[in-house]
């Protein structure tokens, strides 16, 4: 039987597989823009197990939410993106080095 | 409760996100870039009147949407302080867009839909309507930074920004899940009778971790800032301006509502969290700006330090903390208005100059616009007879009296070490060497907005202008 614990341990496996590709990954930031997408579909299976779980709706009108953001998140980030190189004729997460911080 | 009722209650967030959709189709199809003046200052009347209107206009504390909404005196302060200083804002960079061609007719739109972004944040009932409001603003704000498309350094910002605010939104949205899956609800006013009594679940413990975690993201807290001086470099000058007002007296505001709304009953365990935050944020904005040369970074240490004061208060947990943090942060937005209008002054041959040794023996050039910037840095370092000075003893004591004295020890400390770096700048305004001198333009908007600010930092202590008796009312609310 799977139950609620099972759902929640996929969850967060993947929300932090998200988090380590975030702060790993030194090629390409388009895998930035996966990495994140991966945390937040991470937090849509937390919710929707707890709304199957609660007997709760709410959580799945939060993931609807979630997804529709997420989707105009990803829209603006690819924008940005390809300003940035248009400028600097690269994506390599080591060429974003123009400031040092 | 009727949707009549509903609606009528968010009547000032619907007005402004209406009128940012309709200029925004209306400019799209008429003249395109030459409407942006117009926008800029119709956009900024409008905030500004709005800001008025919900100033005047409300009282009592009403609920939308099942509690989804709350309008109480909590939010008419912070959104009264949001809309006038984004107002304020708006109308300094009016001058300095156009002369760069950056003034599209997105800017001042762009600016207002954060603005609504950050009234839903600070009205926020559910953790639905946290979220929404919170990726209205960060989204719009994530556009701004990289308003200079043509700039590597903007762009540069704008992505930087992005992907670090998308990391915080995760961790704040998988705050928001375990949440609600150990609550079972959204609402705050439910979550707060399942952590009553202090006695907080693991993972209802946990979601508390992320979500504040998330927030410090947003309020640019340590170990949470490492965006904040590139973001603040790299933006053109009147958004960096932008960035180091309103998004902050909102996510501020966020901060509190989540706490005392949500979580009033496991004050003892977010406490020390936001102490050990606040603590961080003071050292870390104090010590790192002493080798900054470049003013919009040094800003940035700068904001982050103020953080870790107006966090203070927060950390307190008590009324008096609430109330000594909206007047810090009314304080500090002034405070960097007056500073940002001196920034954006700032140019040699018509170009934006940011090293501060260009400030070499300026007030002989221009000595009232260098007292002003010697009132406002004093203010900001917290130098008695300004009125920076008041706050910061606002959160000391709050500190002090909600039993955290090491931590308004730690605050004195701090803010003794933070001098240094405001009063070498006065010491270059009056006693450095003679360089090549700034262009003496004053833009009347800027060369107003300085003096305005620079005059309230030393009025402002008779009385504060009110703004004591309206914290005091809208910490009353929030806690209780």
């Amino acid at each position: 039987m799977i139950g609620l614990e099972h759902y929640l341990t996929v969850a967060a496996t993947l929300f932090v597989i998200g988090i380590f590709g975030l702060f790993l990954n030194r090629k390409n930031v388009i895998i930035l823009l996966m990495s994140i997408e991966l945390m937040l579909l991470a937090v849509n299976i937390n919710l929707v197990a707890f709304s199957a779980f609660l007997g709760d709706l709410v959580g799945q009108v939060f993931t609807l939410f979630v997804l529709t953001v997420a989707a105009a998140e990803a829209a603006i980030g690819l924008a940005i993106l390809v300003c940035f190189f248009r400028n600097r004729g690269t994506i390599d997460v080591e060429d974003v080095n123009v400031m040092k911080g | 409760m009727t949707i009549g009722s509903d609606l009528n209650i968010i009547l000032p967030e619907i007005v402004l996100s209406v009128f940012a959709l309709f200029a925004l189709v209306g400019a799209a199809y008429a003249g395109k870039d030459k409407l942006g003046p117009l926008l800029v200052w119709v956009t900024s009347a409008l905030m500004a009147a709005v800001g008025v209107w919900i100033g005047m206009s409300g009282d009592g504390t009403n609920i939308a949407f099942n509690g989804m909404f709350v309008d109480d005196g909590f939010s008419r302060f912070a959104k009264v302080t949001i809309l006038l200083s984004a107002a304020a804002v708006l109308l300094m960079s009016q001058e300095y867009m156009a002369r760069r061609d950056l003034l599209r007719f997105e800017y001042p739109l762009l600016v207002a839909l954060a603005a609504v972004g950050m009234m839903m944040m600070v009205s926020a009932g559910d953790l639905i309507a946290l979220y929404m409001g919170l990726e209205l603003q960060s989204l719009a704000l994530y556009v701004v930074a990289a308003l200079r498309r043509d700039s590597v350094k903007s762009t540069e910002a704008g992505l930087k920004y992005f992907v670090l605010g998308a990391l915080s939104s995760g961790l704040l949205l998988y705050g928001a899940s375990l949440v609600y899956g150990y609550s079972g609800t959204t609402l705050f006013s439910g979550i707060v009778q399942t952590a009553e009594h202090g006695q907080v679940s693991l993972g209802l413990l946990f979601g508390i971790v992320f979500l504040v975690a998330g927030l410090a993201f947003k309020v640019s807290a340590v170990p949470f800032h490492m965006w904040t001086p590139d973001v603040y470099e790299g933006s053109p000058t009147p958004i960096t301006a932008f960035f180091a007002t309103a998004p902050k007296v909102a996510a501020m505001g966020l901060f509190a509502r989540v706490l005392f709304d949500a979580f009033d009953g496991a004050v003892a365990d977010w406490s020390q969290i936001i102490a050990l935050l606040s603590l961080l944020s003071m050292f870390l904005g104090a010590v790192a700006a002493i080798g900054q040369r470049n003013i919009k970074r040094l800003m940035a240490y700068s904001s982050i330090a103020h953080m870790g004061y107006a966090l203070m208060g927060l950390a307190s947990g008590t009324e008096l903390g609430v109330q000594a943090m909206l007047i810090y942060m009314a304080i500090y937005v002034t405070m960097n208005v007056g500073t940002f209008a001196f920034i954006l002054m700032m140019e040699r041959d018509g170009a934006p100059v940011v090293d501060i040794d260009a400030l070499n023996m300026y007030s002989k050039a221009e000595p009232g616009k260098a007292l002003a910037m010697l009132v406002l840095l004093f203010s900001l370092a917290g130098v008695p007879p300004m009125l920076g000075f008041f706050g910061k003893l606002y959160v000391l004591r709050a500190a002090y009296e909600g039993g955290l004295a090491w931590l308004a020890v730690a605050g004195v400390v701090a803010s003794v070490i933070g001098a240094f770096y405001y009063l070498r700048i006065v010491y270059y305004m009056y006693f450095g060497e003679e360089r090549e001198a700034l262009d003496r333009t004053n833009p009347p908007v800027l060369w107003g907005l300085l003096m305005i600010s620079a005059v309230a930092m030393v009025v402002g202590i008779v009385n504060m202008f009110g703004v004591e008796g309206a914290a005091a009312a809208a910490a009353a609310v929030l806690v209780n």
